[in-house]
């Protein structure tokens, strides 16, 4: 769990550095499209309440863990694994619909490192859904061993870390974004 | 309960072995890097969490402040809050887990974390402000002066004799 918190702490820095380059470069528009333009609020407020949800949804499964309810906990875990889903489609679709408004990667310094800092998050999120199905085909095959909790445990903090990560990007770059 | 179970069973064999040892290796191994939620801790954080969402964002879309500086200070603020609310009562943060380690590494990220973005921000604010060429103010100063007069002076034996020039330059 330590060694797993230790991972952690240093995607942390990752973001940190990402959040940096983000903060120096998010006023090079190369006279293209700004934030302002660009950023639709009402769907990142859909996007962080899906994340929001998978988190409290999370929560419930740990907490049918602790009582040993293998079936709550796989319910639990799938539902959160439906919220994620719906955040990335729906960040699949922004960035989808940026693209075609010709607001690509290539655009502008500010669009470089708006979609590595956002799609690096939404990376993560990809590979936490893939362990989030790997570990319900071994909860269904082994049931709450004490590996599976082990596990559980610590998607559990890749999970929420994820969405603590989802505060600064909703906060600095869209919040911050359209207030300039 | 299975958590419920283990530490009756490690209360029932500390009686031998003797409470103090048993009961920390136990909570070490056991309890791991993150202490167990409640039902309440969980409704607790989202509660939370969605009224530190909700108003900042309610800020940025109806801006019921005009001053957009305000407007970003406050939003600032609740997005630091519901981080130490995740950190609290989603990640389940608590000094004594793993022997207060977890807790160390999370003050040694932050401090880098912090270097790291105030750094970048500080350095390259700078070098945008120092790099600006194009600045005519800048221009009296020494360095420009000097790269005045001699520009349309190399310009002009450059053409002639490029050899000479970049003699002169040399010496």
């Amino acid at each position: 769990m330590l060694g797993f918190w230790i991972y952690l702490m240093s995607d942390c820095l990752i973001f940190a550095v990402l959040f940096a380059t983000y903060g120096v470069l998010s006023g090079n528009y190369a006279a293209g499209p700004g934030p302002h333009d660009l950023f639709e609020l009402p769907l990142v407020a859909l996007n962080t309440t899906m994340l929001l949800l998978s988190s409290i949804t999370y929560g419930f499964a740990m907490i049918g863990m602790q009582h040993d309810r293998q079936k709550q906990v796989m319910v639990w875990l799938a539902i959160t694994g439906l919220f994620g889903l719906a955040f990335l489609g729906i960040e699949i679709y922004e960035f989808a619909h940026l693209i075609m408004e010709g607001a690509t990667p290539q655009r502008s310094g500010f669009l470089s490192a708006f979609f590595t800092l956002v799609g690096t998050h939404g990376l993560h999120v990809t590979f936490g859904l893939i362990w989030l199905v790997v570990l319900l085909v071994q909860i269904q095959q082994r049931g709450l061993i004490a590996d599976n909790r082990r596990r559980l445990m610590c998607l559990s903090m890749f999970w929420h870390f994820l969405d603590v990560v989802w505060i600064g990007v909703f906060t600095f770059v869209y919040l911050l974004g359209v207030l300039r | 309960m299975s958590t419920g179970s283990h530490a009756g069973d490690a209360g029932d064999t500390s009686t031998h072995h003797g409470h103090e040892g048993h009961g920390a290796t136990q909570y070490v191994h056991d309890e791991g890097g993150a202490a167990h939620g409640t039902l309440k801790g969980y409704l607790t954080g989202f509660v939370l969490s969605v009224v530190l969402t909700a108003i900042p964002f309610w800020l940025v879309m109806a801006r019921p402040i005009e001053s957009a500086t305000t407007t970003a200070m406050i939003v600032i603020v609740f997005a630091v809050t519901q981080i130490v609310v995740h950190m609290i009562y989603f990640l389940h943060m608590d000094s004594r887990s793993e022997g207060g380690w977890t807790v160390m590494a999370l003050i040694f990220t932050v401090v880098l974390v912090g270097i790291t973005v105030s750094g970048s921000l500080w350095v390259m604010y700078h070098l945008n402000t120092n790099m600006m060429p194009m600045n005519m103010m800048e221009m009296p100063e020494g360095g420009a002066m000097e790269s005045t007069g001699t520009e349309p002076d190399a310009g002009q034996s450059g053409g002639a004799m490029p050899g000479m020039d970049h003699g002169a330059h040399g010496g």
